[in-house]
């Protein structure tokens, strides 16, 4: 064989072996959703949607995890994404480029892969417990938004880092203070980037199960929360609790909580694709 | 070799040039007076010890090999090198008078003043009326928004771009031309109505049709503005400037009227540099 030839089948080889592990990735992932669907699919129903718990699978419902879950992220959201952009922008902009800003730029980035039940502890000890606010909606989410705050503040600084030092200089050479460059011009353009990070973080955040079970969320509610002291529980707690159970028809349960979580997570992602594409232009 | 560059190029120059001197022989007063300045990236030294009086209302240009420090000293001029770390500057600048690098000059003020164009063209991603008016807004100088269309349109026909753009102010500011985006930013400039304008090779990416414009509009400004130019160009320093300046190495080596500076200069650096046996 000669060079050329050989070079020509481990280009081959490499194209194979490349379409193989996509392929196996996208077959494991159509298999699990074909699975779920199966399974849940006809659980699914206006029903199912509005009823709470119940001990009889045929009449137990999502709603109370449901809307636990949209009260938990809206709010952890609203912690997480002011504080976490205030702080890329004190880093980004404010921080320097020392060897106190690359210590704490490490740290962040480590602290986005510790594992989330270490968040629970955290905010056992400190929501629960010492700040008292007991198994309620507020300390979970609060618990929530120091697990996605890494994220966030990762994404917006890397998407501040981003805009183009022309476009500073610019702004500079106007008269313009270093605030009012950041406001007027920096944040802007680096708002697109910033809001995929935040959507991002938001919904790796939204499949949490770990550090709410670990702070005392309740699996069981047969009631929606009515504020942020209210206790609750949410969609992979709900999915968990069922997934547990021994009947079969609690199975399917567990499956259409996931198409709903799904569901969820894709209107998520949707609207910040479109929020993305709004400010892109 | 060398002889028959200058032999071709030089003549042509200076009959240019000498149209400049007519002008440039009047003594005028100095705008930008700048004593002993050096200027330090690090422990890198990028500008050793210029002193150099620039004339009001009339262009100097400054030239030179790049990495010569001409931009570097530009950029001292309204301070843009502060935003850079790691940066030191020793010496005096006065513009009227005063002292730029003194205790009592805040830098933004200084900017409003001193305002500056670009190599590259660098627009705001918005409309091309929010990038005139941005200048006027964050420095409160429009009162209401009449006064401050006013003043975008004064600032665009003053950079001879309104009739280009008169229908179309809301358009993005990315959609024009390079010729077109340039002359916005020296709009945008213009519009805070600074005393001296400060140009680092504000045609070097533009097409001869586009630097013809610019060119034509530096001569224009200096009515009003003092303006210094930084160009690799040198039958474009020729052209537009009054005086010229020759950086080699971080050092003023020279600084003329610009009919001598490209006719009869004194250094042997700088007449080596104009005839092209170098750079």
């Amino acid at each position: 064989m000669t060079r050329r030839q050989r070079n020509h089948w481990l280009d081959l080889a490499l194209h194979g072996a490349g379409l193989g592990a996509t392929l196996l990735g996208l077959g494991v992932l159509a298999a699990l959703l074909f699975d779920i669907f199966s399974d849940g699919f006809g659980r699914i129903s206006w029903d199912f949607l509005t009823s709470f718990p119940s001990r009889r699978a045929e009449n137990a419902g999502i709603y109370a995890a449901l809307l636990g879950t949209l009260w938990v992220i809206t709010l952890t959201a609203m912690l997480a994404v002011p504080v976490g952009i205030g702080a890329a922008i004190y880093l980004e902009e404010y921080g320097g480029r020392g060897r106190w800003s690359r210590i704490v730029e490490i740290n962040i980035a480590n602290l986005a892969g510790v594992p989330s039940v270490i968040y629970g502890l955290l905010g056992l000890g400190l929501f629960v417990r010492t700040l008292a606010l007991g198994r309620s909606v507020i300390a979970g989410a609060a618990t929530l938004a120091l697990l996605a705050l890494p994220v966030v503040i990762l994404s917006s600084r890397e998407a501040l880092r981003a805009v183009s030092p022309a476009l500073r200089e610019a702004s500079y050479a106007l008269g313009a203070t270093k605030w009012q460059t950041i406001w007027h011009q920096v944040l802007p353009v680096a708002l697109p980037g910033i809001l995929t990070g935040m959507i991002l973080a938001l919904s790796r955040t939204m499949g949490e199960t770990a550090p709410l079970i670990t702070i005392g969320a309740l699996t069981y509610v047969p009631f929606a929360p009515d504020g942020i002291w209210s206790p609750f529980t949410v969609l992979p707690i709900q999915v968990f609790n069922w997934v547990s159970r021994p009947q079969e028809a609690f199975l399917a349960n567990a499956a259409a909580g996931i198409i709903v979580l799904l569901a969820l997570l894709l209107v998520m992602n949707g609207f910040a694709a479109w929020l993305r594409d709004r400010y892109q232009h | 070799m060398t002889t028959v560059d200058s032999d071709t190029a030089i003549p042509s120059l200076a009959g240019v040039a000498s149209l400049v001197s007519e002008r440039g022989t009047v003594e005028t007063p100095t705008k930008v007076d700048v004593r002993g300045l050096s200027f330090y990236y690090g422990d890198m030294r990028a500008l050793e010890d210029v002193s150099i009086q620039i004339p009001e209302k009339q262009v100097t240009a400054f030239i030179g090999p790049s990495g010569c420090g001409k931009s570097t000293f530009l950029r001292t001029l309204n301070r843009m090198n502060d935003i850079i770390p790691g940066v030191r500057v020793t010496g005096t600048v006065l513009i009227d008078g005063k002292d730029i690098y003194g205790a009592s000059t805040d830098p933004v003020t200084l900017r409003q003043h001193v305002g500056m164009v670009f190599q590259k063209s660098n627009p705001f991603p918005k409309s091309i009326f929010e990038n005139v008016a941005y200048g006027l807004r964050i420095n409160g100088l429009a009162a209401s928004k009449t006064e401050l269309a006013d003043r975008v349109e004064t600032s665009l026909r003053a950079a001879a771009l309104w009739d280009e753009v008169k229908d179309r102010l809301s358009a993005s500011a990315l959609a024009l031309s390079g010729g077109q985006q340039q002359r916005l930013c020296i709009a945008r400039a213009l519009a805070v109505e600074p005393e001296v304008l400060l140009m680092d090779e504000p045609a070097s990416a533009l097409d001869p049709i586009a630097t013809q414009h610019i060119e034509e509009l530096v001569f224009q400004l200096k009515t009003n503005y003092t303006i210094v130019i930084v160009t690799h160009n040198m039958q474009q320093a020729a052209r537009v400037s009054d005086r010229t300046a020759f950086f080699w190495l971080g050092k003023l080596i020279e600084f003329d009227l610009t009919s001598r500076m490209f006719t009869a200069p004194t250094a042997k650096l700088t007449e080596d540099y104009v005839t092209g046996r170098f750079g």
